[in-house]
């Protein structure tokens, strides 16, 4: 049943990628664009996910874990350059 | 031991984080777990804060599931309220009084208001006694208040002491 | 396929439909709604539940395929540490950008409890 509904799935989840380059395109301001950056890589982590669910791998494991850590570590950076100017305090 | 482990939960979670990413627990992969686990903290120790005494290590395990049920169940009313009419929501800032003093409890605090949905902690005033949190949809902003001083506060005053 | 398989694959299912539907939901909230305060509670939770929904999922199938796997956990544990920080800095970067926004400071001053 899981292969039945991973298509739709990964479709769905497409779909939501999209949305957030429609609010990265539209800003208004640098705020919203860190915003829709933090979800489209939390997106993409669901992505390689279920890549590697209809695959039947463990590869990109590794891959969403890295995605995870360095989109973390691009929110931060960004929001502290934006709030304070400065990326180290 | 407070020499060796200073922050003993620390190691441990780093411990059990590399067997999870070595996916194994062979001899080799044991013993370099636990190097990690006592050079990291060792090494990072100028950086840490205080660490945190904890105590009950049940009312930690029923916090959880508390949160983890509250996720769910906001997040349910979060998605309806989006895609309902959007004049329906009335979101404002609140300042929840703080009950809890140890940092550690306070950066608990903020991170569960935060991860369920509806609230967002914002900020934090200098003294440390307020705590100003963003509601999505907040008709009666002492309910709110109270919700979160009576669900997250109170377990978190037990476990930190 | 015993009974108790099956059922492991319908719920997973069942999740993988449920995060992707949490996580469209967030998306569509992040460009629907008018003020970046409101926008930022859709996705940054919603998603994140939704991601969470589809690892849990991933776990019961290589369960299932009797190759468990426990990288699922790792990635689950860095989003739900991660999820609040980035929210929090996020609100601080807004507020630090329009300070028209900012509310008052906090009522009865030093005394409080």
């Amino acid at each position: 049943m899981i292969a039945a509904v991973l298509p739709w799935v990964i479709l769905i989840f497409a779909l939501a990628m999209a949305l957030n380059l429609v609010r990265l395109a539209r800003g208004p301001g640098p705020a919203d664009r860190i915003l829709a950056l933090d979800t489209l890589y939390i997106n993409a982590i669901a992505m390689l996910v279920l890549l590697g669910i209809g695959f039947d791998t463990f590869a990109y494991f590794e891959a969403a874990l890295v995605v995870a850590l360095l989109g973390f570590i691009g929110t931060v950076v960004l929001s502290k350059h934006v709030a304070q100017g400065d990326v180290v305090e | 031991m407070r020499r060796w482990l200073p922050n003993p939960l620390v190691s441990l979670v780093l411990f059990l984080a590399w067997l999870l990413l070595a996916m194994s627990a062979d001899p080799a992969n044991l013993l370099l777990a636990a190097a990690l686990a006592v050079a990291v903290p060792l090494a990072t120790r100028s950086l840490a804060p205080e660490p945190a005494r904890i105590a009950r290590p049940a009312a930690i395990v029923r916090l959880g599931f508390v949160v983890l049920f509250d996720i769910v169940v906001a997040n349910i009313q979060v998605a309806r309220l989006i895609l309902g009419p959007e004049s329906a929501i009335r979101p404002r800032f609140v300042w929840v009084p703080l009950a809890v003093r140890d940092p550690n409890a306070i950066a608990a605090l903020a991170g569960i208001v935060t991860m369920t949905p509806g609230t967002l902690s914002s900020d934090l005033s200098p003294d440390r006694r307020y705590l100003l949190v963003h509601a999505f949809n907040a008709p009666d902003e002492a309910a709110l208040v109270a919700q979160i001083k009576a669900r997250y506060e109170a377990p978190l005053l037990e476990i930190y002491r | 396929m015993s009974t108790l398989a099956y059922a492991a694959d319908a719920a997973a299912a069942l999740l993988l439909l449920a995060g992707a539907l949490f996580a469209l939901v967030g998306s569509w909230g992040l460009v629907k709604l008018g003020t970046f305060l409101k926008r930022l509670h859709g996705p940054t939770k919603s998603t994140t539940l939704g991601v969470g929904c589809v690892l849990v999922a991933s776990m019961t199938h290589f369960a299932l395929r009797g190759t468990p796997s426990a990288h699922e956990l790792l990635i689950t544990l860095c989003l739900f540490l991660t999820a609040p920080v980035s929210a929090h800095l996020m609100v601080k970067a807004a507020l630090h950008l329009d300070p028209k926004i900012r509310p008052g400071p906090p009522p009865g001053g030093p005394a409080g409890d």
